[in-house]
């Protein structure tokens, strides 16, 4: 329920509130017989057919509004997009977005914020399904490629070394190197890559979502796109040599630390000691 | 036990020639004729605010410390090796052997990741503290004759302590190194004509060449370390010759000062201090990591990293290359970058053109030249600590400026607003600060004349009998009037009259009238002490009160009155607590 009328706050702004109003009733009815009758969407050909329209119906609900009934993306009056035609994106570009929270945005921005995800994992796939039927586009990985896991033992300690190279070379630019994030011009930002799943490490790299390039398997092979997903989980796991990262943030915070906590302190002492002798020179005089 | 001791002057020529003056005025301030004179029983002032200095002190003992140990397994090369040691994340890869005995340092030799980590932060105390040190100098206005040359030796420590920090974090070789060194770089390829020379010579050949992290090296532990110690020395013994200066106060003169003697009290003070520093650093090396150089990487010029920034004490010229706009003249097929030669070169150089000459141009717009031994309090100099506050607030902008990217992460803010709020911020709020810190001093100086004219507020509200409410004040301590007004009265600088009898003007008749209409600026508005008149009235005024109050506590007299009520002339409750009196058994009588 919290999640229905979510969606419809989310959409009582748009111009096509009464569409979408109609169209509630069809998504209770269909949507409630999808998750019933999950069987159906297997295997087959004509299960495929079914994900798609079913994904297309969600679509129409929530996402339409901005991309366009179908897809096709929805230029404003000024020429910039209200939402980018979905044509081509690919499934993984929808399963990242949707995973991830940032679709369906709430509001037009410059960023599409990470927030908790609104679609569950099987309207994600029928929403991929949906659009990866509009044109050919990169598939939502699977576990052989993006598990650091699946790399051999013998070799995990190499893969790592060599993700941390290609990490420094094409990420840290923008994502910091710890992974903490950075800011780019124009109010948007790189968002910190601690905790996030390496699905959505490998799909971003894939689909390039917003400001990021993409990485596609030409510039950074699957492998090596593995081999950085490795180093990231490889530097969570490592611990904090030499205390608290003070946010992983590098010298401005260090420098803050030094000032709030070094000479803070110290000053804090200097006038300790300097209380202590005063109290005995008053002590003497009377 | 505090004692005093009488300072002795120099025995001054009648009338020094050119050359014997400028002896006399450098042996007034170096005391080199006489500073062999026995030191023995130098009496310390105490304060807290005169231990700033002794910060810095203590931390350039602990960098030396750490440092040594540091250059026992630190390998100053860019030769390439193989990293083996035992971080994985890097293990196999190609990196110059400087970068790689940093990693042994910390992950493989026992206590080394402290050590460094310590060096570190103390290098950053360091800096820190020579900053703290010379604001207190600045605000109490220690600086002034017979001061002046030991502020520029403050000042030069200063730069050289930033040099030295630099070239410090330069030398591990990791990504953050290389970045810093690469805007080195920059800014000497920025001069004009002379800029690739320069970067050639200090570079060895094309940047980043081999030679830079040896020479860098040598410059770390050698050039430098040597240049503070000499310096250090000899800011030490002009403090011993010329003896601290203290604050006002009953017995304390411009002749003598009221301490502790340096043995033994002192000097235990000053030992123990020592171990807190070292303490407290030692605990921020062991609880708080600085400089993660694994986490950056070796430096590879395809590289860079969000969050690249200097050590703080660069923040400046970090935040100034931030926010120039991009300005670029072709001239003869050649480019001059002011976006860099501006912000890189020129500004640094103007602020440390300033603060070193700080003590001589105060001192030519007062007139004032006269020995000072007593410390001035910040608000009785308005525009000097509001000149400093102007500073911070420059620094602490430009600092800021230079974290934009920080800022702009850990806020969410835009990144490009915050750089044109900069642009504006740095032109305008060290004006505001300047502004408001003089007003603030001023009115503190009225308080302080409020206080000895008027005495001070007791927080005992007087009821009249009409039922009129008054608080009564009372004249402060004699010993904190005397405080108070230990301080010379400001003379604004008057312009000679412009042309002598035979109508010949006196030279430099501009010059002078600049330096009045400053000296007028910089005096006009300040309170000046109360006259000997006024504060004697006050007292009289007080006594006055005194007498009428000590009877029935009442404003008037009782046969003056003319109202209906009773008057039973008993002072309220609670009136034996107003901090006057021996409270001593009273009690609040509960009716
Ligand atoms: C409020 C308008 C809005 C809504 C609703 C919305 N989107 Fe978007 N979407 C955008 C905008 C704007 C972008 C472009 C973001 C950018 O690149 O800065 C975008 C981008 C995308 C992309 C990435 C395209 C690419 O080039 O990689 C995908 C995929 C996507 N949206 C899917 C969806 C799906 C699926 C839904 C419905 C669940 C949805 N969106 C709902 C506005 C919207
Ligand atoms: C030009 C800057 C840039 C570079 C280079 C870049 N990214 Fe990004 N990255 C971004 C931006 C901007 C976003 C946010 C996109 C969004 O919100 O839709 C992002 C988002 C991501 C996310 C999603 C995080 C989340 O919160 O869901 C991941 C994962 C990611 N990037 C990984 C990488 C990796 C791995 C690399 C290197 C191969 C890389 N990025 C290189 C700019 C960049």
């Amino acid at each position: 329920m919290r999640m229905l009328s979510a969606r419809l706050s989310s959409r009582r702004r748009s111009p096509l509130a009464g569409v979408v109003v109609l169209l509630l009733g069809l998504l209770v009815t269909g949507g409630a017989y999808a998750l019933l009758s999950p069987a159906t969407a297997q295997d087959s050909a004509a299960g495929d057919e079914a994900l798609v329209s079913q994904g297309r119906e969600l679509f129409l609900v929530g996402c339409a509004s901005c991309h366009g009934k179908n897809a096709e993306g929805i230029v404003t009056q000024d020429g910039t997009q209200y939402g980018p035609s979905l044509v081509g994106v690919g499934a993984a570009a929808v399963d990242f977005q949707v995973s991830t929270g940032r679709m369906p945005m709430a509001q037009p921005g410059v960023q599409a914020p990470r927030k908790d995800r609104l679609y569950n994992e099987e309207e994600t796939r029928q929403l991929a399904a949906y659009v990866a039927s509009l044109g050919p586009g990169p598939a939502i990985p699977t576990a052989e490629q993006y598990d650091p896991e699946t790399i051999p033992e013998e070799e995990r300690e190499e893969a790592i070394v060599r993700g941390g190279e290609f990490f420094r070379t094409n990420c840290t630019a923008c994502h910091n190197f710890a992974g903490s994030g950075g800011a780019l011009p124009g109010g948007k930002y790189a968002p910190t890559l601690i905790g996030v799943e390496p699905k959505h490490v490998y799909e971003a790299m894939l689909t390039g979502p917003q400001q990021m390039p993409v990485f596609s398997d030409d510039v950074l092979k699957p492998e090596e796109k593995r081999d950085v997903i490795a180093y990231l989980q490889a530097n969570e796991e490592t611990p904090n040599y030499g205390g608290s990262a003070l946010g992983s943030y590098g010298p401005v915070s260090e420098g803050m630390f030094a000032w709030l906590a070094g000479i803070g302190v110290l000053v804090g002492f200097a006038v300790w000691i300097a209380a202590h002798s005063t109290r005995s020179k008053k002590g003497v005089q009377q | 036990m505090a004692i005093a001791t009488n300072g002795k002057q120099a025995a001054k020529a009648e009338k020094p020639s050119k050359i014997g003056g400028a002896a006399t005025w450098a042996d007034d301030r170096l005391g080199l004729a006489t500073i062999a004179k026995k030191q023995i029983r130098k009496v310390f002032p105490d304060h807290w605010s005169f231990m700033l200095g002794e910060i810095a002190l203590w931390s350039f003992v602990v960098l030396l410390l750490t440092g040594v140990f540091l250059t026992l397994w630190f390998k100053p090369s860019m030769a390439e090796v193989t990293y083996m040691g035992s971080y994985d994340q890097l293990r196999g890869l190609h990196m110059s052997e400087a970068y790689a005995s940093t990693l042994e340092i910390s992950f493989d030799v026992r206590g080394g990741l402290l050590m460094r980590q310590m060096h570190h932060w103390s290098a950053m105390l360091f800096i820190a503290a020579m900053f703290v040190h010379m604001m207190r100098v600045f605000f109490t206005g220690a600086f002034r004759k017979p001061r002046e040359l030991n502020w520029v030796i403050g000042g030069l420590l200063l730069m050289l302590g930033i040099l030295e920090g630099f070239a410090g974090y330069s030398l591990p070789d990791d990504l953050l190194s290389g970045t810093g060194l690469r805007i080195a770089d920059g800014l000497m390829k920025s001069v004009p004509v002379l800029g690739t020379y320069v970067s050639f010579f200090a570079f060895g050949g094309e940047f980043p060449g081999d030679d830079i992290i040896p020479r860098l090296y040598t410059v770390h532990v050698l050039l430098i370390p040597g240049l503070l110690l000499a310096l250090i020395g000899a800011h030490m013994l002009l403090l011993v010759y010329h003896k601290h200066t203290q604050w006002a106060g009953p017995g304390r003169t411009e002749e003598n000062v009221v301490g502790f003697p340096m043995m033994p009290v002192y000097a235990a003070k000053a030992g123990g201090f020592f171990f807190i520093v070292f303490g407290v650093t030692a605990l921020m090396g062991g609880l708080m990591q600085i400089n993660p150089v694994w986490r950056f990487g070796p430096y590879n010029p395809a590289e860079v990293t969000a969050g690249s920034q200097p050590d703080w004490y660069m923040g400046v010229a970090e935040g100034l290359l931030r926010i120039m706009p991009g300005w670029e003249t072709e001239l003869f097929g050649f480019t001059l970058s002011w976006n860099v030669f501006i912000p890189g070169v020129v500004a640094p150089g103007i602020i440390f053109g300033l603060v070193l000459a700080y003590p001589f141009i105060e001192a030519w717009i007062t007139g004032d030249k006269r020995e000072h031994h007593l410390l001035q309090r910040p608000r009785n100099a308005p525009n000097r600590t509001a000149f400093m506050v102007a500073m911070m607030t420059l620094y602490g902008l430009l600092w800021a400026a230079g974290g934009n990217d920080i800022l702009a992460v850990v806020f969410n803010l835009n990144l490009n607003y915050i750089t044109y709020f900069m642009r504006v911020a740095v032109f305008v709020g060290p004006v505001i600060a300047f502004i408001l810190a003089r007003r603030w001093a001023i009115s503190l100086q009225r308080h302080d004349q409020e206080a000895l004219l008027h005495g001070y507020e007791t927080g005992v509200i007087m009821r009249s009998p009409e039922g009129a409410y008054s608080e009564r004040h009372l004249p402060i301590d004699p010993a904190r009037a005397y405080t108070l007004t230990a301080r010379d009265r400001d003379q604004v600088y008057a312009l000679p009259s412009g042309e002598d009898e035979n109508g010949v003007k006196a030279p430099g008749t501009r010059r002078n009238r600049l330096r009045a209409k400053l000296s007028h600026y910089w005096f006009a508005h300040n309170v000046q002490k109360p006259t000997r008149e006024e504060l004697e009235e006050a007292r009289e005024h007080a006594e006055h009160e005194l007498a009428m109050h000590s009877g029935g506590h009442q404003h008037m007299p009782a046969g003056d009155y003319l109202g209906d009520h009773e008057l039973d002339g008993h002072p309220a409750d609670g009136h034996q607590f107003d901090g006057r009196h021996d409270v001593h058994g009273e009690e609040l009588r509960k009716h």
